[in-house]
């Protein structure tokens, strides 16, 4: 008799579920999918009294067992589901004592699968301030369960429930509502023909919307091959059994349960007034909305910087203290590099979810979902893709994880899709060199033109979004309508607990799941970029030596170590005014010499690492794109900068600087670098105009960045949507770059 | 004939029938059900959607959605 009990905690969105079950399993919990869908599976362990274990399994919010969505789908599918390992040996029906009405229609449904069933009453702190009345053992006896009254949140009534869990043999699991009723003559003869089976299960089973499931827990298909009635028949009934249901909540709540509205008392009439306004609102949100968007963008730089030196660090201690050799570099340049570069994300997605928590629960993102939804709904969208939409300004990353809570699967999808085509922030240094080459210095209206192009490649990118997302609305075709009907929840200081198990769980899912394949493209371009297979590859160092010898450095290596030199000497000149008499000349002379010397090594190690990376794989692969992106104004060293941003946008700028052989700490002296370089054709310079706004053209709209798509394969548990992506957002990005090339050429 | 999206801020109406033959079933769910009373808390611009709360449930739907839950006004002008 110790075997662990299966719980299946059920409940309405906004009874406080997510809390109980926190207070439950404490931080044994496991987040997961169910087999072949995106719906987040979350598990628990919880100890009872007398020793005995429990498996908690938090089911996601539903307001009936009515299908018409995948989370739904879900919950009803593994209720129907007798022989599942998920099957549960007590369900725990979630209830919030301000709405104990609409919250008990799903518990009457449940009580009717004859499943030992008891009811939680959350919130019960709150009964006083807003006047409810409720006598729970009468209620007990009305609905023919055991109560837990509880309040999550200060974590009262919590031992009580363990209690009730414990003693689930004892819970009567006889259905109270006569299923029948809804329809007599229907219901007989559904019975005869499966005479061994729950007669509601049967109906659940014929009037579940099943496009939407691709679940492994598909409802009887002897079942519902019965129907012998029509789809709008069908749904008729349903309206039936939902006023039936509500007839006998009421009968049940009669005088059990009463509210003194007179007495109530609170803070959403004030709140909404202001905060749904429609000047106010808006201006508020956009308050939050640039709060938010400075935690990402601004105060995530922060650990952000530590975390790219440490990891810098250390990619350097491993190669000065192992002995040199494949291994060696393996690791340090492949793997530590590649693991650095899934955590420097970690700050940006904590950020984000850190604000997004507390916006749920606070109440409040339901209020952005209802002063946006008009807003987006001409492009296919609804209010809930604003919030992942914007943070996408920031990183895709976290914004294709925060489309979670958008429960149409098609309009999850669409956001999905079009969010890497806002501008995220690996693209701004990309721009900024780039607009700094080929934009004029000037000024309309007392605005500069470089910035106005920077605004215009933001806009540029949000609109892009919204296009696609409405183009991408009516060629995706899908079965499940979007209904909006969006609760407003009670405005509630956000629980700590809830908010830091939510960035601790969305950061874990990052790491393990789109981390996994970051790191794994990361090596492989760290192959690719380290290693070849030609002679020039291999002997890069002499030949380059060799070269130096004959020819002397190059010219522009020759230009950085004037210029550096020019720039030391006034350093010293400016140092010897202040301090008169500190330095002979000799030591200046020295110094000097010195510097010259390591400034000779440093620029002939900048030629070598050019010349290696010019003749490893993927410089040979940037070589042989050549022909296909010259179209868009672009050599082949472009052509490698291009590919190695695959690992991350803003690489473009540290691959032109190994390959024009300029240290990669010196923003100025590429972008003179680039601007004296010369096109593959003959005299004009490369970075003109036209091939600038090509390139920044190419890198607003091309799905260039692998970490996205990790994160999308597993946002949409396939490959499908991630190559679509890639092949259709590239496409895009190649198609305008090659027009803007050609029309400014 | 009078429905949810006729409301004025903060007016009141008793649901009598839903004039599309089969509304989706969520919205009985969320407690539009004849008989219940319903009020009018909030437009978003463009008057759409709106944040109604019927029977102490506060939810936002569509303009489209409310054109087809029609109902009687109450006069009663007093606090909730």
């Amino acid at each position: 008799m110790n075997k662990t009990i299966k719980v299946a905690l059920i409940g309405n969105p906004n009874t406080g579920k997510t809390s109980v079950f926190n207070q439950l399993t404490g931080l044994k919990q496991k987040v997961g999918n169910y087999p072949g869908i995106t719906v987040e599976k979350k598990e628990g362990r919880c100890i009872l009294p007398q020793g005995r274990k429990a498996q908690i399994l938090d089911l996601p919010g539903t307001y009936s067992l009515n299908t018409t969505s995948l989370d739904e789908s879900v919950v009803t599918g593994l209720l129907l589901n007798k022989n599942g390992k998920d099957y549960p040996d007590v369900a725990v029906v979630m209830s919030d004592v301000e709405h104990l009405k609409r919250n008990l229609l799903l518990f009457t449904q449940i009580k009717d699968l004859q499943l030992p069933t008891l009811l939680v009453i959350n919130r019960a702190d709150r009964m006083a301030h807003k006047g409810i009345t409720l006598d729970i053992e009468a209620l007990e006896k009305a609905l023919d369960t055991k109560i837990a009254l509880v309040s999550a949140r200060r974590g009262e009534g919590i031992p009580h429930l363990k209690a009730l869990i414990a003693d689930y043999a004892s819970l009567s699991a006889a259905p109270i509502l006569h299923s029948s009723r809804i329809a007599p003559d229907y219901f007989k003869a559904l019975q005869e023909a499966f005479p061994d089976e729950a007669v509601y299960n049967l109906w659940l089973g014929i009037t579940q919307e099943t496009h939407f499931t691709s679940t492994a827990e598909q409802p009887d298909q002897r079942v519902a091959s019965f129907p012998r009635k029509s789809k709008s028949e069908l749904k008729k009934l349903q309206h039936r059994e939902t006023i039936l249901r509500y007839q006998f909540i009421n009968n049940a709540l009669k005088d059990i349960y009463t509210i003194d509205f007179r007495a109530a008392q609170g803070i959403r009439g004030a709140l909404d007034k202001v905060l749904t306004h429609r000047i106010w609102g808006y201006i508020i949100f956009v308050i939050l909305l640039l709060t938010i968007f400075q935690a990402i963008f601004d105060w995530s730089s922060y650990p952000m910087d530590v975390i790219d030196t440490q990891f810098a660090r250390a990619a350097g201690w491993i190669k000065s203290n192992f002995p040199p050799g494949v291994f060696t570099d393996l690791v340090a340049e492949g793997i530590v590099a590649g693991i650095g570069g899934i955590v420097i994300f970690i700050p940006q997605i904590a950020f984000l979810f850190l604000c997004i928590a507390l916006l749920e629960e606070s109440g409040y993102m339901s209020r952005v979902v209802f002063l946006m939804d008009r807003v987006m709904r001409p492009f296919g969208l609804s209010g809930k893709s604003v919030v992942p939409l914007i943070s996408g300004t920031a990183c895709a990353i976290p914004a294709v994880m925060a489309t979670r809570t958008i429960a149409s699967w098609k309009e999850r999808l669409i956001t999905i899709l079009v969010i890497p085509f806002t501008t995220c922030s690996a693209r701004l240094p990309v721009y900024l060199i780039l607009i700094a080459l080929v934009i004029p210095e000037g000024r309309i209206l007392g605005l500069s033109y470089q910035a106005l192009t920077l605004m215009l490649l933001y806009l540029i990118g949000f609109g892009t979004a919204l296009f696609a997302a409405m183009l991408l609305h009516n060629v995706l075709n899908s079965k499940s309508r979007s209904l909006f009907m969006v609760e407003m929840p009670d405005y509630q200081w956000p629980l700590l607990k809830n908010v830091a198990y939510t960035v601790v769980e969305k950061t874990k899912s990052f790491v393990w799941g789109a981390g996994k394949i970051i790191l794994a493209i990361s090596i492989v371009l760290w192959f690719l970029g380290s290693h070849g297979h030609s002679q020039a590859f291999i002997n890069a160092e002499n030949i380059v030596n060799t070269r130096i010898e004959e020819q002397g450095l190059s010219l522009h290596s020759k230009n950085y170590i004037q210029h550096h030199l020019n720039a030391y000497e006034q350093q010293l000149k400016h140092h010897s005014a202040h301090t008169p008499n500190s330095l002979t000349t000799e030591a200046l002379q020295d110094s000097i010499q010195h510097m010259t010397h390591s400034l000779k090594e440093k620029a002939r190690a900048q030629e070598v690492a050019s010349y290696t990376l010019e003749h490893s794989y993927i410089g040979y692969a940037g070589k042989a794109i050549a022909p296909l992106i010259q179209p868009l104004g672009y050599d082949w060293k472009i052509g490698i900068a291009v590919l190695t941003s695959f690992a991350a946008r803003e690489v473009f700028v540290g691959t032109l600087a190994t390959l024009y052989s300029v240290g990669r700490d010196d923003e100025e002296t590429l972008q003179n670098r680039m601007a004296a370089e010369v096109a593959p054709s003959g005299e004009k310079p490369l970075f003109t105009l036209a091939s600038g706004i090509s390139l920044m053209l190419f890198y607003a709209f091309a799905m260039q960045c692998m970490s996205t798509l990790a994160v999308v394969k597993r946002e949409t548990n396939s490959w499908k949507w991630p190559l679509f992506q890639l092949v259709f957002m590239s496409a895009f990005a190649y198609l305008v770059a090659l027009a803007a090339y050609q029309l400014l050429v | 004939m009078t429905t949810i999206a006729d409301l004025r801020q903060g007016q009141k109406g008793i649901i009598k029938e839903f004039s599309k033959a089969t509304p989706p079933v969520k919205l009985l769910e969320l407690g539009c059900l004849p008989g219940n009373v319903v009020a009018l808390v909030q437009v978003a611009p463009l008057k759409d959607p709106l944040y109604i709360n019927v029977n102490g449930n506060h939810i936002a739907i569509r303009r489209a959605v409310a054109q087809h839950i029609a109902l009687e006004l109450v006069e009663d002008t007093s606090a909730p």
